[in-house]
């Protein structure tokens, strides 16, 4: 029965989401509703999942004394403040001028902000160590690259500014964004698309069962 | 001196220097401190110069250490802050029609703003959001807001605060629940925006605070979308602007404009193309050019200086690189060898 109810579940909730976007009337309508909404529902239980499975694997890193098991405690403290300073609160924490918003705002939006722009300089590493046009493909994704990096800043036309404006490079990265760039997205789009259809038929006809743990 | 001795000396020099940054502008000293053009030019002069002598460096057979890189874009992101030098920003026909569809909204038009990322996204997105915000509120344009991440509802507030703080629009003495409201996060993704077109009050049955939805005066006869007017979705990923596309503008059929961070917007082009969405703000260039248009002078065209110095060092160290490799692939074949 651990596997026969979840299949059950994914075969009708599949079949019903898929009806009802061609006859949206009673019942697909109706049916459609309940399922969002459970979808929602189930959702916001992930989450809690989520939180638990993360504080529970930190505690046993804590406990275990493993690799970098100081960072473990960084993450079991910060949950807890900012989870008792928003509880704290109660229903208005996040207004202006409370404490989990100065929180929000000083401690989590810069350290965040902090991690993501440290890619920059990756970026900047790894295409001096690694982006070489070793071949026929590498060179046309340097050049299209070269062209759209120089070209979506403003630097591009001071230093094409010369010439016209329909060879400037702005417009040359607008034209390989609108062209050879959506072409290619579509292209994968299309790919993925058609890969999603048979992979969701397979698992709401229950062909599909690796989701479901313990092989087959 | 072992690596981590290193590490930490760097640590604490970065640390000082932020301090007294900080410090300096808390103080308003910081205020006026620009170089003049002139001094701006010859800065940039010297640290283009440095980078051909790196070039020298890597043609001879010495690739210079990453950290040298890291500082390179540090000071090409950092400097540029203090610089005067002035750059032209061209409008993209993207950025073009999505600022023509909102100029379209006649007074008391309702829009949905999706806030969908979170502080990571926000260098890029939000100067978009708060042109977009003063935008509104200037032209009496009615504010919705929402999320399906869940900071964005947070980012919103944010957004919100920075608009208000205008003269302008602090004047018209907006109200909450009149002119904008915040009903706050929902989960379930695309799910969230296929119920909201049947029953926005489904998926948000009070406002972030609380607030029971029908005692907000401003969606009490908002049900679904075909009460909203413009849809405006600010985007870092999933769930964003191809679930609102795929649901909200294929099924529902609403106008949808999109603020993308750089890397998602290409995504999105294929739906510009089709027509699904009416226009795309992509990175901090599209949130600059939005700024030029709506006339409101923000971050994005304050930073867009830094950005043009970091693509150019990213691109010097991709040219020197592979000028090195040519030159010594060549090498290799040569027959001499």
């Amino acid at each position: 029965m651990r596997r026969e109810i979840p299949l059950f579940i994914t075969g009708v909730v599949g079949i019903v989401f898929v009806l009802q976007y061609f006859i949206p009337h009673f019942p697909f309508n109706k049916m459609n509703a309940w399922f969002s909404d459970w979808f929602s529902i189930v959702q916001a239980c992930a989450i809690w999942l989520g939180v638990l499975n993360l504080l529970k694997i930190s505690f046993q890193n804590i406990g275990r004394r493993k690799d970098d098991w100081g960072y473990a405690i960084v993450i079991v403290v910060s949950f807890l403040a900012i989870s008792i300073v928003g509880f704290a609160e109660g229903e208005a924490f996040r207004d202006s001028g409370t404490s989990f918003t100065w929180l929000y705002d000083y401690i989590y939006t810069p350290l965040s902000s902090s991690m993501f722009a440290i890619l920059a300089f990756f970026v900047a590493s790894a295409s001096y160590r690694a982006f070489r046009a070793r071949n026929f493909e590498a060179t046309l994704l340097l050049l299209a690259a070269f062209f759209v990096m120089l070209g979506r800043v403003p630097i591009g036309d001071v230093l094409t500014s010369f010439m016209p404006d329909q060879l400037q490079l702005s417009s040359l990265a607008t034209w390989i964004m609108n062209f050879p760039q959506t072409a290619g997205q579509r292209a994968i789009m299309i790919g993925i698309a058609l890969g999603i259809v048979s992979t969701s038929l397979r698992i709401i006809l229950g062909v599909e069962r690796s989701h479901l743990g313990g092989g087959d | 001196m072992s690596t981590r001795t290193k590490e930490l000396i760097v640590l604490s020099i970065v640390t000082v220097f932020c301090i007294i940054v900080y410090w300096f502008k808390a103080t308003g000293r910081m205020h006026g401190f620009q170089f003049s053009t002139g001094m701006s030019i010859v800065v940039s002069a010297l640290i283009f110069l440095s980078l051909v002598v790196v070039l020298i460096l890597t043609l001879k057979g010495r690739l210079i250490g990453r950290r040298l890189v890291f500082l390179y874009v540090a000071i090409g992101v950092s400097l540029p802050f203090f610089m005067s030098i002035t750059q032209e920003i061209k409008i993209s026909p993207e950025v073009q029609t999505l600022y023509d569809g909102l100029a379209e909204l006649p007074t008391g038009s309702k829009v949905l703003v999706a806030f969908d990322y979170d502080p990571p996204s926000a260098p890029e997105l939000q100067p978009m959001a708060e042109s977009l915000l003063r935008y509104c509120f200037n032209n009496d344009l009615k504010v919705v807001v929402m999320g399906l991440w869940p900071q964005g509802p947070q980012q919103a507030n944010m957004a919100i605060e920075a608009a208000m703080r205008d003269e302008s629009i602090a004047s018209k003495n907006l109200q909450y629940g009149v002119d904008w409201v915040n009903l706050g996060f929902q989960s379930g993704n695309e799910f969230v925006i296929q119920r909201m077109g049947s029953e926005f009050k489904s998926m948000f049955p009070t406002d972030y605070a609380g607030r029971p939805y029908d005692e907000l005066e401003l969606v009490q006869n908002v049900h679904n979308f075909s009460n909203i007017d413009y849809v405006f979705n600010l985007s870092a990923g999933f769930p964003g602007t191809i679930e609102w596309v795929q649901v909200a503008v294929d099924r529902y059929g609403v106008k949808l404009g999109a603020g993308n961070t750089a890397v998602q917007a290409p995504q999105c082009y294929p739906y510009l193309r089709s027509g699904q969405l009416i226009g795309i703000l992509g990175g901090m260039n599209g949130a600059a050019e939005f700024e030029l248009l709506t006339g409101f002078t923000g971050k994005g065209t304050k930073f867009m200086l830094s950005q043009s110095f970091a693509h150019m060092i990213v691109l010097s160290f991709i040219l020197i690189g592979n000028v090195a490799f040519i030159i010594d692939r060549r090498k290799k074949k040569s027959p001499i060898r």
